[in-house]
């Protein structure tokens, strides 16, 4: 009961570790990105949980509804999409602009011309 | 009427010049705009700083909604004093900014790197004055995301995957910052810096708070360059167009270490949370590692500006070092070098942009006997490096006096001694350059240089003069200093 009250939290580890190794091990520009929007995806994940509640419903007022879940952590993580969407759109931008000045979005290839330059 | 508005002021204008600037599509019109709204800033800055010193801490809460749900503006002495020294940087950097960025930036990008300056201009100018810890990330992120631009415009390839490795590495910082942020509501339920200082100390011996300390001091010391937090600097200083190098180098870290203490100080002041789990010691080591590693990679650098980048990386060190000592004077030390470091280096940063600008090159065998050719520029950056060192009469001096005197105060005498021997270390890398651009003869560039123009020495010299006056008198500044870290942790000590 334990484990499957706290699967959320456990997916919030498993998606933030991958998406960070992801982000050191990759070479490849484009995956880094990816893999920081797993990272970020995760965190999402862990503000948004935190803010439900057990048997609560959407808090909107109306008649009868007593229990809700906590609408502030929804809305700041509505706050991180966009800065996160801000954050992919330049990275992946940033890579377009690599691809033309180096013919490659390898690291190690463009650590290589760098040495050169 | 308009005075108890300054708070939002502050942030507002250069928030709404961004746009304006994006939208007049010219580059002449929006360095205008971009100038007189950094003035305006700096005049803001001022007068609340002089309003906080005279009447204590300002609070001021946005559409007036009640502090612990709403979001609150909070200025006190400290962050008045960062508000300063952001703008007042930000101002003199506009002065810079249009001889520079018309040599360094193509005509069709210029009035797109306006709007990314004062977008960069109201994010540091935002984290500082905000007294919400998620409000604080939005502008974080509104300023990392301008510099990584601001960055990628530089004439050097190499610019561009600068600018790319700062993403993901300050990404991940600010991502580290929200989880802590994250952790920290879910204990207490609150966002609001003074709020979260009064209801953390009952939950302060949980393991979730002591997460959240660990993920919050990680993320804002990967933002501040904290040794081995430091890789994504140097390139992105070194590549990055001249004026942004000198606003980002003498503003953005100094953000960050102000952001860090307000976490220690403020959100965890009224806990021993630092003793718990270390991290004063953790801080102290790295500051320590870093003024050694700076100072030493610096010594090999041949690139003048990635050389200042490392000096910046053990500057950064001796910021830490105060903040870690945890006492009264080791806080007015931290806090008093954030201001004297922005200064020297600023200047030091404006005149390697002069050299640049003249022979199109800042490395050492370039700048061989440009003494003779670039005399005031030259001056200058002998006048900053000098203070990098902390010669008496320089602002230099008067931090690292005052951060002796506080590791002494703690009986630490072998930290004092590693203070100076990095002082020490600093003159070999000051008088390397100081010896090829007066002893040796020029060559190449060098030979036809001629000094620069005014629109560039002047700005220069308006820092210079920062840096000299106030490390001839002090008062100013300690007094402002020491007020900001009695506020901090309460007069002990």
């Amino acid at each position: 009961m334990e484990l499957v009250g706290l699967l959320n939290y456990w997916i919030v580890i498993v998606l933030m570790m991958t998406g960070f190794y992801i982000v050191i091990s990759h070479g490849n520009l484009v995956k880094k990105i990816v893999g920081l929007n797993v990272f970020q995806v995760s965190v999402f994940l862990l503000y948004i949980t935190m803010g439900k509640v057990h048997g609560g419903t959407a808090p909107i007022l109306e008649e009868g509804i007593a229990l809700y879940s906590n609408p502030l952590p929804h809305v700041l993580i509505l706050t991180a999409i966009v800065v996160g969407v801000a954050t992919t759109a330049l990275g992946l931008a940033l890579v377009v602009r690599i691809s033309d000045a180096y013919g490659t979005i390898e690291d190690d290839e463009i650590d290589a011309m760098e040495n050169n330059d | 009427m308009i005075a108890h508005h300054l708070p939002i002021l502050q942030i507002i204008i250069p928030l709404m010049s961004a746009p304006i600037c994006l939208v007049l599509r010219h580059a002449r019109i929006a360095w205008v705009l971009s100038l007189a709204v950094s003035w305006i800033c700096l005049v803001i800055s001022v007068s609340l700083l002089v309003k906080v010193l005279d009447g204590g801490a300002i609070s001021y809460e946005l559409g007036d909604w009640a502090a612990p749900w709403g979001i609150e503006y909070h200025i006190d002495t400290l962050n008045a004093f960062v508000l300063v020294i952001v703008t007042a940087v930000g101002a003199v950097v506009m002065l810079y900014a249009k001889a520079s960025v018309e040599a360094e930036v193509p005509e069709e990008r210029r009035y797109l790197f306006y709007t990314m300056l004062m977008l960069c201009l109201t994010g540091l100018l935002g984290i500082t004055i905000t007294g919400d810890a998620f409000n604080l990330f939005v502008f974080l992120e509104i300023s990392s995301l301008s510099s990584y631009v601001l960055i990628s415009m530089g004439r050097d390839r190499r610019a561009l995957t600068a600018a790319y490795r700062y993403l993901i590495l300050g990404t991940v910082g600010a991502t580290f910052y929200i989880i802590g942020v994250g952790l920290m509501y879910m204990m207490t339920g609150t966002l609001n810096f003074a709020d979260l200082a009064t209801l953390i100390p009952s939950v302060a011996d949980t393991r979730t708070i002591q997460v959240a300390l660990g993920f919050l001091t990680v993320g804002l010391c990967l933002k501040l360059a904290l040794f081995p937090l430091h890789m994504w600097l140097p390139n992105a200083y070194v590549y990055a167009p001249s004026a942004v190098t000198v606003f980002l180098a003498s503003t953005a870290t100094k953000v960050a270490v102000y952001a860090l203490i307000r976490v220690i100080f403020t959100i965890f002041g009224a806990v021993d949370i630092l003793d718990i789990v270390q991290v004063r010691n953790l801080l102290m080591t790295m500051a320590i590692i870093a003024m050694f590693f700076g100072s030493i990679v610096a010594i090999y650098q041949m690139n003048v500006k990635r050389m200042l980048a490392y000096s910046s990386i053990a500057q950064i060190g001796y910021m830490i070092l105060g903040v870690s000592l945890d006492t009264l004077t080791g806080v007015a030390a931290g806090i008093i070098h954030l201001f004297n470091h922005a200064m020297m280096k600023g200047s030091l940063f404006m005149a390697l942009g002069a050299v640049i600008y003249q022979i199109g090159s800042v490395h050492l065998d370039d700048m061989a006997g440009l003494g003779r050719k670039m005399p005031l520029t030259m001056a200058a950056f002998v006048v900053g490096g000098l203070s990098l060192i902390g010669v008496p009469l320089t602002v230099g001096f008067i931090s690292k006096w005052y951060l002796i005197q506080a590791v002494l105060e703690r009986g630490w005498w072998p930290i004092a001694i590693i203070i100076i021997t990095t002082s020490l270390l600093a003159v070999i890398y000051v008088w390397r350059v100081v010896e090829i651009i007066y002893f040796r003869a020029p060559s190449g560039a060098a030979a036809v240089a001629t000094e620069a123009p005014v629109s560039l020495v002047v700005p220069t010299w308006i820092l210079i003069g920062a840096t000299l006056y106030f490390g001839i008198d002090a008062t100013t500044t300690l007094d402002v200093a020491i007020a900001a870290a009695r506020a901090l942790i309460g007069g002990g000590s």
